[in-house]
Order: C-alpha cells, then structure tokens, then sequence
C-alpha cells in the first residue's frame, strides 16, 4: 500500500499548489488594498471627517470632513438599490415563473448580461442626455435612476442564477395544493431563496455605492448636504478623487481616509445583511 | 371491508356478476380514451377506466409502465413537465377537468397529492398547515384558522408530536412527521381525492405504517389513489387495482379478484413476482 508518486498524483498536487497560489494572489491583493488605505488613511480619519461638511478651503487642507459624500453615498446607493430592487425581483421571479429557459427567456438574459457589461461612465453620459432633453439638472434624484440602471442587470441576473435553483419538488409541494403560479413565486420562492436574494441585492448595492463615473454627471457634486430629491450630491468615490487630485499632500492622506470610510461603510452593510439573512433563513428547506 | 373480502372468496362472482356489480360501482373517477405523450414518446395509450368513490384504489406495474403518467393526469400536474400532451378525458364527478373553462386550482385543490418524498414548504409547522387555506380564503378569522391547523394535525396523527411546537421550522420535524405534514396540509384544503405517488417509500417501516393507517383511516372520506411498487403494499390496502403494462391497462377491477384470479397472464407473472 506504499504511495508510488505516479502522473495523476503529481498532477493532483499540481493543482493544489496552483489553488493554493490563486489564493495567496487574491487575498494578497486584498490584504495590500485595506494596508494600503489603513496605513495611508488611518491618521486622517478623525471625528471631524465624518460629522461634518468640508468647511472653505477644506480642499487647500482646512478644516471640515466628508459628511457632505458619506451621505450623498448611501442615499444614491440607497435609493438607487430600493429602485433597482422594485424592478429586479419581479423581473427575476417573472423570468423563472413564466419564461424559464424558452427562447425568450434567453433572449432577456442576454440583453442582462450585455447591459452589465457596459462601462458606469456610457450609463452616465445616457443619463446625462436624458436629463438635458427634459431639462433636468444634476440631482440626487438623477443619481439614483441612473444608479438603479447601473445596479438592476446584475440584480437581476444573480437573482436569477440563485432563483433557477429553486427545488422543483417545494415549488410542486405549492401548485399541488391549487396554489397559482404567482402565489408560488412570491409565497414560496421568495420566502426559500431569500439568502440568495439578499446576496443579490449586496452585490448589487457594492457596485451601485462604489461607482463614480455614473454619478459623476448625473449627481454633480456638491460641499453642501442635499436637503431635497433636486439638490445635486456630492458621493464618497468622487470625494477620494477630487481629494487625492490635490496636490496637498493632508487633502491626498484625506482622501485615502474617505476610500476607508467607503470600505467600511460596505463591511457593515455586508456584514449586516448576512447577520439578517441567516436569522431569516431559519425556515429554509436544505 | 373484511367481511366483503370473505364473502366473495368464499363464492368468487361470476363474469356476468362482476360487470353487474361494475355497474352499481360508485365512480368517482372516470378516464376516458386518455392518451399521453412526452414528446414523440407515447406513455399511456387509450385508457379507459372508473375509480370508485370512497375506496382505496392501487395502481400497480414494473416501473416504467405508466402508473405514475396516469396519476399525473388526475390532478392535472403532468402539464407541468415540459414538452408533456394529453388527449382524452379525465372526468371528476362527470366534469372533464381539461375542459377550456375549469381553474386548474380549483382541481389541485379538489384532487391532493402526496408526494414521495415529503416537501415541507420553508416555513414553520403551523404556517405548512395553514398556507394551503390561506390561498383559497377558506376562513374568515385567525381563531377559524388555528382551529382547522389543530383538526387536520389531529387527523393526520401530528399533533400530540407537534402541538407544542408549532412555530418550529417544518424541517425541524423526522421525516416520517414530515410526510404526515404534508398529508395534514393536503387535507387542510379539503379535497376529495387524495393521489399517493409512493407514498410512503421513502420512510421508515414504522412511519410507513403510520401512514399507511392514516390513509385506511381515510377512506371513510376520501377517494385514494395510489401508485406503489411494493405488491404486500398493494394488498394491505387496496379495495381496488389497477394493473399496468407498457402504458396500458391491462386490468382492473376490485382487489380481491385481481388478487385472487386475475384476468391478464401480465397481472399474474406480476403477482407471482416474475417482475
């Protein structure tokens, strides 16, 4: 029973040595990230970075904080991810119900698929042309319709990959009862993949709350906390851009600061919605 | 039950008799030239028979044979696999449940099935029970409601076990309670016929006996249906056998004469075990 090291087990451990590199490189990556703003943004990030506005010459190196994008970030990823929900989740759950894999089907899916590969920056400037033809300035309410275009293809598409996976038997369990197609989708599918949908909805709101060149045009930028849907608003990936554009090297250790404030502000909602999702996930069929 | 079985073995009824008593049959169930199709693939050709009213009615045969198409075919679920077709009639009460203008619903909740394998849906005990009355609005208040759940988990045997829990996930639950759930969940609609699709081979010998007691119980109210491949099953329940092959019937009529002297040389290899 001796082990005689033959090609399919050099092979094997080929192939662990490679999973084992792809790790290291991936979370390397990820670790230089977070060392990288820590280290850089650590000293900058005080009580005044996040309770209040930029004060005058906040961009020359006076006093003030981010408040002004903390904010405008998350009601722009927040009502561009409540939008773009509004919209994905029926449009996943009609997907399986009634289209399933059919042609037409495929077709919806591919269109997804095209729009989530289009560049933030061409959702931008669309936004930005629909706005001048009906003479809308740049809002927060701009941000965030255009904002839940960016976010609903890759909703709704991991929805769908999630909801595909439905088991066949709970969803017959309901129709064998007399239930419609309808009451099985919102009674049954959404209540079973929850999890999955709450995943969905993160991945989502990741790339809705990280993005820059959507807003750039549509929400403007401003020092000032919008008040209303028409105000324009400053968001916090521009706020690391304008502030690592300066040459001061105080408003550049700022700006790492603000890229710091975003990576922990999708931490906790990550973190958040997965402590929600598995109390929620009590009653789900394994 | 018993004293009819003995009766006839005692004095086996000629054919004359025995379309004589056909006649009188009660029917519940009545399938008439039902063919189906999965694609180009024929599964059940021309059949034609009555389900009496009341009784347990086995349907039996190699796997392969039909037996489960033809259970589909009754509560209208066949239509749910893709590239499936039927001709013919499925009658329920004299009502041709594929007509244009019937709520397939309204006959999934006429007709319940339990399915092989016990599928609690994701929520707790007392929400599997209730969902199915819920959907059909079938009580006004909260007090109705949890009256009809305590009921149907008492008829299914569940809710000495279950009682105290109800607000537990239903997969928290064995699976031979689990199985008796979802025969809670399915009376709880108040059908009139209940189909068993194997009902009980996936549990344990004591659950499956438990079940198998329930669905004796039944009878009293219910027209049974049901599929199985185990032949001692078939004979402990049965009032009535289907028997087929190769998507035909090739017989049917009351238990103890299929049992005792069947017709078709097929039904007797089978009953031999040469299968």
């Amino acid at each position: 029973m001796k082990k005689h090291w033959r090609r399919r087990h050099i092979v094997e451990a080929f192939f662990k040595g490679l999973m084992l590199v792809s790790f290291i490189v991936v979370a390397g990556a990820l670790g230089l990230i977070l060392w990288t703003i820590l280290v850089k943004g650590l000293p900058a990030l005080t009580w005044d970075m996040v309770t209040q506005a930029p004060q005058g010459g906040f961009y020359l190196g006076k006093g003030g904080g981010v408040l002004n994008a903390i904010l405008g970030s998350l009601y722009l990823a927040g009502g561009g991810t409540l939008l773009a929900l509004i919209f994905s989740l029926p449009i996943a759950l009609y997907l399986k119900t009634y289209l399933g894999d059919s042609n037409w089907g495929q077709y919806v899916r591919l269109s997804l698929d095209v729009l989530w590969g289009i560049p933030t920056i061409v959702y931008g400037v669309f936004g930005f042309t629909i706005m001048l033809a009906i003479g809308l300035r740049a809002s927060l309410l701009a941000g965030i319709v255009v904002l839940s275009l960016v976010e609903l293809p890759i909703m709704v598409r991991a929805m769908d990959e999630v909801i595909r996976r439905m088991p066949v038997d709970l969803e017959q369990a309901a129709l064998a009862l007399g239930s419609t197609k309808l009451e099985v989708a919102m009674r049954i599918v959404t209540r079973q993949m929850l999890p999955g949908i709450i995943t969905a909805i993160l991945l989502a709101l990741g790339r809705g709350i990280g993005d820059a060149a959507s807003v750039m045009f549509t929400a403007g930028y401003t020092d000032r906390i919008p008040t209303s849907l028409m105000q324009p608003t400053a968001s916090l990936p521009l706020a690391v851009f304008f502030q690592l554009g300066t040459p001061y090297p105080k408003v550049q250790q700022r700006g790492y600061a603000s890229a710091l404030i975003l990576t922990i502000i999708v931490l906790i909602i990550s973190i958040g919605s997965r402590w929600i999702s598995a109390r929620l996930n009590k009653y789900t069929v394994k | 039950m018993n004293t009819q079985l003995q009766e006839s073995d005692l004095n086996p009824p000629t054919q004359k008799a025995k379309s004589a008593a056909s006649q009188s049959m009660d029917t519940h169930i009545q399938v008439r030239n039902l063919n189906a199709f999965y694609g180009k693939q024929q599964a059940l050709k021309d059949v034609n028979i009555e389900i009496p009213r009341k009784q347990v009615t086995v349907i039996m045969g190699p796997s392969g044979c039909g037996k489960s198409t033809l259970l589909k075919t009754l509560n209208r679920f066949l239509e749910l696999t893709d590239g499936a077709r039927i001709t013919g009639e499925v009658l329920v009460d004299e009502q041709d449940i594929y007509a244009r203008d019937v709520d397939v619903t309204e006959v999934r909740k006429r007709v319940g099935l339990l399915a092989q394998s016990p599928s609690p849906l994701p929520m707790s005990i007392y929400e599997n029970v209730v969902y199915g009355m819920h959907i059909h609005r079938m009580y006004k208040d909260r007090v109705a409601y949890k009256k009809a759940v305590k009921h149907y988990l008492e008829i299914a045997g569940l809710w000495e076990e279950v009682g105290k829990r109800l607000h537990d996930p239903a997969t928290s639950l064995s699976i031979g309670q689990q199985q008796r759930l979802c025969l809670a969940r399915g009376l709880a609609v108040e059908p009139e016929i209940i189909l068993g699709d194997e009902p009980t081979s996936a549990l344990d010998p004591i659950s499956a006996q438990n079940v198998e007691k329930r669905l004796l119980d039944l009878k009293q109210q219910y027209t049974i249906v049901i599929v199985t491949h185990t032949l001692r099953q078939a004979k402990r329940l049965a009032d009535y056998v289907i028997y087929m092959y190769l998507g035909e019937v090739a017989e049917a009529g009351p238990a103890h004469e299929v049992f005792t002297n069947p017709q078709h040389e097929r039904t007797r290899a089978y009953l031999e075990g040469q299968f």
